[in-house]
């Protein structure tokens, strides 16, 4: 089946997600949508989809124009969408999700499950996925969970699969097998929407590529096309894809982290005897493919986890079992993994959030009494020095970009005196230009002297920034390599193979 | 100058909305549930003059048990005219001292639905220093309004902490202190301690006059100084809230709790801080009401200011001034739904009505938009509670 | 010797509850026991009408009552625990643990007095009636993700509704249909509110209350006391005895020789829990209270579904008003739900938002109620203000995961729109 977009618009207030887009998926091909973060990839396919509605433009399946209001006219025209954020309901069982929406009942409205788990196993069978029908979401490896979407929009015979982002949560070696179902399913027919930013997976996969910027589509590309190439099509402009990264002078050990557990309420490891080291001036990364306890090990050092076995140590001192704040006093900056989440408050004017950690101390209160005037002179100072724009510091966090609110961020954690810098995902979500800024200030802090963790399930990004890598799986570190070692040998560690 | 006055009547202008609406569905509650309007359906006329006559009745007595009754001015003066007025404002201490506890905590982001309970707390210690002791005059009230304040604090400190520790939804624990409370003081009533000598019904000691809050406008008024201790309190709330180290990390917490705790502000502590200062504030109430109106308590003290202080807190959008505000409003209600009640067929109890009304279109500003074809109409923050598992 | 960690957190949890009991049983055995001078006859009474008798009455010493039921109590508590060692359910031993412990202390609090077990737990059914039925209207809002709070006032309204039709047209069968409208009424402002405005669940439910309260305490005043004789002096159901079931001795008197408005009761919580886990309405509900997006992007209605969950959810509360009027004493009073609704939630999260989780929880503050109540008769010296007190400390208990962490729909509260969220 073919798929065709016309004139595609969707506005969100003053901003205009999507402007105009016309796009073709011809019967059995793979297109790939390439666009940095914010370029308006997913508006777009949640218009196709009936999640979101569209301003004006029409949507054609096989040369006729169809209305699509809801998800169900979309599954209906034979298009299913596996998202970025899987649409699973965790406490449910693998079958149970299957057949969400697509119920079939026997006598008394009975659920009847029998048809569609025959339907499941041998679709399954087909594909090669072991996957038990009554295990519970909450309990499978991301890995399979995704599966279970693929399983999903063609047990309902899906004719156009679009996949937002599916590699994101993938390792190295999933990634791989995704591609290969992709390309089996196109060799059975079906018509492929394939969204990306990662380079490499287009150029490996793609029939076609078509380059979304700032709501507009603004070329197509073969996939033979460079990544260089690809790369100053998508943003705009000519981008260095490596960070400079100047020699430097490894100091002593800033962080010593031995032997550490951290585990859920109900007793569960999530972090499994972790033991490292970081020295000022170098760059270790933790990688790994989301969900093996990164997370848990950043805030762990911080100490905002609670069951927390083991050492910790800064400059020689223990921290573990200190408050939040006064581990951050003790030299920590601290990036959170969602800066919407855990690194502002929304509400609150970006004055306000750039002393949420120093609220209490001089010039901003005497005493208890706070001192609104020395919030924002203090304020306007780090809006220069970290190039926040915003047109006043008392408008509220919420008013600013993706990259801006990383900043201010950046701005708050790096304004108190640091030993070491803790960055969780930090340019998840970001456009290439803030990318880049956010990369040149952990730099920075390095070749300051500083201890630099960073966590991130980025391969590119770990390998343009790290001195050393430390792979995360499971919980456990599997190994620590040095900056030079080759993508297969991560990507396998990621995968928990070692050696 | 000009833009302050903006502020405030757009501000103003959803709860004047909200207010006009109640009123009038609330008129036709009491016109169509009037027999003497009912028994005219088959005349029209007369049907919507009676209705329209009753519903003036009950809205103009409503406006005299509340503010200023000429029948009591008539050869006393016009001062004596607005011993309605005095009335308003000795219901509307209570009010809004407990309003106030739910407000501050709706800015933490805790819904306070235990100021019932904390009332109860405040009132029965106040009490017992107030029946037990003799001190000299100032210290005893001081003594008796501390009692209140650190047992109610204590009271809801415990919701906090039960919160911080335990993760245990403040609602459920408030609705749930509410009844422990309620069936606690039928039972401290019921002890020689309390139970005033020779009585059975449940009834305390008077408290002693050295206890009492001074009168404000003379002996034939019951105004007291619990409106100063209100106000004082009202104002020490926006300065905490707004000037303060404290309030800041409260109001963080508030609205991003996730991000002050990665900026190293205890929720936990302040989950505690607040449920406690909750608790006080309205232990005050329950104190003042004791010592500055009733003078003893009863198993019925604490009336319904507990659970009027949720309505005070939404119409006064969770804002001290907002609350000082909504609980004038809402004492002037229940005073004047007495004198209704006594005067008129209307009960009392179409008060409970407006107060419901009022906020129920407060919190859907939509609707008001759509009814009355506004389209800017400032809503401000909406206060959510964030369901059970936020 | 096992240690701890080798346990599951429920398994530890489970440890922990029947340890307390032991601790609890050793007590009772030592102080109503051993520590008990007397020996006073306690009573229990068997029959209540004119099942086929079993049993008429048992009689026992209060101290060998104690000794007994506290050893009976000590074996359960201590079979449980043999029980999770061998990695089985512990339920039977708990159960056997609980039911003793309170045996043993009738035992000794009704020294030389008379109980009537059964028209205890009779009396215990009937106030957990509406409280079954409220929860159910709980569940079946909570489980599609909007929080009602507003139990009580659907209560009220069906109690007000049921009452005040049954008078006027002398029927008590008018009465039965008129109460679950007037829930499903208030059930259609919170549906209308908490979906369409998006206003907060919590709130919404507190002020629907203060509205329906408001509502029937003003039209009882205005009509109900002065048309007395016309507004509010309605008939009341009378007992139907099933036959064969009703005859049984002790069961038969508490569970089937009931009014229609139980019956209805044990057809609701069956059709709701067979309803909610095995048909596709259950499955979709389910869905919507935990994942509304997920649901969405199969094609599932999420805030049409949740709106017509919220108006049966209404139909059943209001229904259960009716009990309060039409089900026992016929006329209206001023808000005599008395805060059942708070109870009945109470219930739905102690049962921990499941069906059968909330019915028993609904029976056993049923319980307490009434033992309250026949304690105070017969004239045992404990405050009943103590007793009336333990369902709200239950309550508080089981939120604060002293029993089992307790763990609301996810979705549950949280108004959905798409892309609003996200």
């Amino acid at each position: 089946m073919s798929l065709e977009l016309k004139g595609i618009t969707k506005s969100f207030g003053s901003l205009v997600a999507n402007d105009s887009i016309d796009l073709l998926v011809n019967d059995g091909e793979i297109l790939a949508i390439l666009g940095e973060n914010g370029a308006g990839k997913s508006t777009l396919m949640n218009i196709v989809y009936g999640l979101l509605k569209p301003d004006s433009g029409e949507i054609r399946v096989n040369g006729e124009v169809i209305t699509i209001n809801e998800p169900s006219d979309a599954l209906a025209a034979g298009i299913g969408m596996v998202h970025q954020h899987f649409m699973l309901i965790p406490v449910f069982t693998v079958l149970e999700n299957i057949v969400l929406g697509h119920e079939a009942t026997s006598k008394f409205g009975k659920l009847d499950l029998t048809k569609a788990r025959e339907k499941l196993l041998a679709l399954a069978a087909d594909f090669g996925f072991h996957i038990d029908p009554d295990a519970l979401i909450e309990n499978l490896p991301v890995g399979v969970q995704q599966r279970v979407e693929i399983l999903k929009a063609l047990m309902y015979d899906a004719k156009i699969l679009i996949l937002d982002e599916p590699t994101a949560v993938l390792t190295p070696q999933e990634t791989d097998e995704l591609l290969e179902v992709v390309k089996r399913l196109r060799s059975q027919g079906t018509s492929i929407i394939f969204i990306s930013h990662k380079l490499r997976e287009v150029k490996a996969l793609a029939d076609r590529i078509s380059v979304i910027r700032r709501g507009k589509v603004v070329g197509s590309a073969e996939p033979s096309a460079s990544q260089e190439e690809l790369a100053s099509l998508m943003v705009g402009r000519e981008v260095n894809l490596a960070p400079d990264k100047t020699a430097h002078e490894i100091k002593e050990v800033i962080l010593k982290v031995d032997g550490l557990t951290v585990s859920d309420p109900s007793g569960r490891g999530l972090v499994k005897d972790v033991s490292f080291e970081v020295r000022g001036g170098e760059v270790l990364a933790i990688a790994g493919v989301q969900g093996n306890g990164q997370s848990e090990l950043a805030q762990a050092i911080i100490n905002l986890e609670d069951h927390v076995h083991g050492s910790i140590s800064l400059g020689g001192k223990e921290i573990k079992g200190l408050s939040v704040h006064q581990s951050l006093h003790e030299g920590i900056a601290f990036i959170p993994e969602s800066r919407e989440d855990d690194g502002l408050i929304a509400t609150f004017s970006i004055a306000d959030n750039l002393i949420l950690d120093t609220h209490r101390e001089k010039p901003f209160a005497k005493g208890i009494s706070l001192s609104p005037r020395a919030v924002v002179a203090d304020a306007e100072l780090k809006a220069k020095e970290f190039d926040i724009r915003a047109q006043s510091v008392k408008d509220p966090a919420s008013s600013l970009s993706g990259g801006n609110k990383q900043k201010v961020v950046l701005a708050r954690e790096l304004s108190r005196p640091v030993q070491l810098l803790v960055a969780s995902q930090p340019t998840r979500g970001l456009d290439v230009g803030s990318i880049e800024f956010v990369h040149e200030r952990i730099l920075a802090e390095r070749d300051a002297g500083r201890a630099v963790l960073l966590f991130s399930t980025e391969l590119d990004e770990v390998l343009a920034l790290a001195d050393r890598i430390a792979v995360m799986y499971a919980g456990k570190i599997l190994a620590i390599v040095d900056s030079n070692v080759s993508r297969e040998k991560l990507g396998l560690l990621m995968a928990g193979v070692a050696e | 100058m000009k833009r302050i006055v903006d502020r405030i009547l757009g501000s103003a202008l959803l709860p004047a909305l909200s207010f006009i609406l109640a009123f009038i569905i609330s008129g036709f509650v009491i016109a169509f549930s009037d027999s003497k309007v009912l028994k005219l359906a088959s005349s029209p006329g007369k049907f919507i003059s009676t209705a329209l006559s009753t519903v003036g009745n009950a809205y103009l007595a409503l406006f005299q048990g509340s503010i200023y009754d000429p029948n009591l001015a008539h050869g006393h003066g016009f001062l004596q005219g607005l011993y309605p007025l005095s009335e308003t404002i000795v219901t509307a201490t209570p009010l809004i001292l407990t309003g106030l506890a739910v407000a501050l905590a709706f800015q933490s982001g805790l819904f306070n639905i235990g100021a019932q309970g904390q009332f109860i707390f405040g009132a029965i210690a106040a009490s017992y220093v107030g029946f037990h002791f003799a001190y000299t005059p100032v210290l005893h009230v001081l003594l008796a309004l501390l009692a209140g304040v650190v047992s109610a604090a204590l009271w809801g400190g415990v919701v906090g902490l039960l919160k911080a520790k335990t993760g245990a939804h403040e609602v459920i624990v408030t609705i749930m202190m509410n009844y422990i409370a309620g069936f606690f003081i039928l039972w401290i009533l019921k002890t020689t301690t309390f139970l005033r000598h020779g009585r059975i019904d449940p009834i305390a000691p008077e408290v002693v006059p050295s206890s009492h809050l001074p009168h404000l406008a003379g002996a034939n008024f019951r105004l007291h100084a619990g409106i100063l201790i209100a106000l004082a309190a009202a104002y020490f709330v926006w300065w905490l809230l707004n000037r303060t180290t404290i309030g800041f990390q409260f109001r963080a917490v508030g609205a991003n709790a996730s991000a002050a705790k990665t900026a190293g502000i205890s929720v936990g502590y302040v989950t505690v801080a607040t449920m406690a200062l909750c608790g006080a504030l309205a232990g005050l109430g329950g104190a003042v009401h004791v010592l500055g109106s009733e003078y003893a308590l009863t198993a019925d003290i604490a009336g319904n200011f507990g659970f009027d202080a949720i309505t005070v807190a939404l119409l006064g959008r969770a804002k001290p001034l907002g609350t000082v505000f909504a609980a004038l409003l809402f004492g002037a209600l229940r005073t004047g739904g007495r004198t209704m009640q006594a005067n008129t067929t209307t009960p009392l109890d179409i008060v409970l009505v407006i107060q419901a009304l009022i906020v129920l279109f407060i919190a859907a500003p939509t609707l008001v938009r759509f009814i009355f074809r506004i389209k800017n109409l400032k809503t401000q923050d909406a206060m959510t509670s964030k369901g059970w598992n936020g | 010797m096992l240690s701890l960690k080798s346990f599951t957190a429920t398994q530890r949890r489970q440890i922990g509850l029947l340890t307390v009991l032991l601790v609890i049983a050793i007590f009772e055995f030592a102080s109503f026991g051993l520590n008990n001078s007397h020996n006073d006859p306690t009573t229990f009474g068997f029959t209540l009408g004119n099942e086929w008798v079993l049993i008429h009455k048992w009689v026992i010493g209060s101290q060998n009552g104690a000794y007994l039921f506290s050893l009976l109590a000590v074996i359960g508590a201590v079979g449980g625990l043999f029980l999770i060692r061998g990695k089985k359910s512990p339920a039977a031993g708990t159960a056997i643990a609980g039911v003793a412990l309170m045996m043993g202390f009738l035992c000794w609090a009704a020294a030389g007095k008379f109980i009537p077990l059964t028209g205890m737990l009779q009396g215990s059914l009937l106030l957990a009636v509406p409280l079954v039925f409220g929860s159910m209207s709980g569940l079946l809002c909570e489980r599609s993700g909007v929080i009602n709070i507003a139990i009580e006032g659907q209560l009220l309204a069906g109690a007000f509704a049921s009452g005040v039709v049954a008078s006027l047209t002398h029927k008590t069968t008018w009465g039965l249909l008129v109460a679950p409208l007037a829930g499903a009424l208030i059930s259609l402002l919170l549906a209308t509110f908490a979906i369409k405005f998006s206003v907060d669940q919590v709130i919404l439910g507190f002020v629907l209350n203060v509205l329906v309260i408001g509502l029937t305490d003003f039209l009882y005043k205005k009509l109900l006391i002065p048309y007395q004789s016309t507004w509010n002096s309605g008939p009341s159901f009378s007992h139907i005895e099933i036959p064969l079931l009703g005859k049984l001795p002790i069961l038969g008197p508490i569970f089937f020789n009931q009014t229609i408005i139980v019956y209805l009761m044990y057809l609701i919580v069956s059709l709701i829990t067979y309803s909610l886990f095995k048909t596709k309405w259950g499955l979709r509900t389910r869905s919507v209270g935990e994942h509304p997006t997920a649901a969405d992007s199969v094609g599932i209605d999420v805030n049409k579904l949740r709106f017509r969950n919220v108006l049966i959810a209404g139909l059943v509360s209001g229904l259960g008003g009716a009990y309060f009027t039409i089900g026992s004493v016929g006329s209206f009073g001023k808000e005599m739900t008395a805060g059942a609704g708070f109870i009945a939630l109470a219930a739905l999260i102690f049962g921990k938002w499941t069906p059968m989780g909330a019915v028993s929880a609904a029976l056993l503050f049923g319980f307490a109620d009434n033992l309250q109540g026949t304690l105070s008769i017969i004239g045992v010296s404990i405050p009943s203000e103590f007793m009336l007190m333990i369902p709200y400390v239950a309550t508080i208990i089981a939120v604060s995961g002293l029993v089992g962490r307790v763990r609301a729909p996810k979705a549950d509260g949280i108004h959905y729109s798409r892309g609003g969220s996200h």
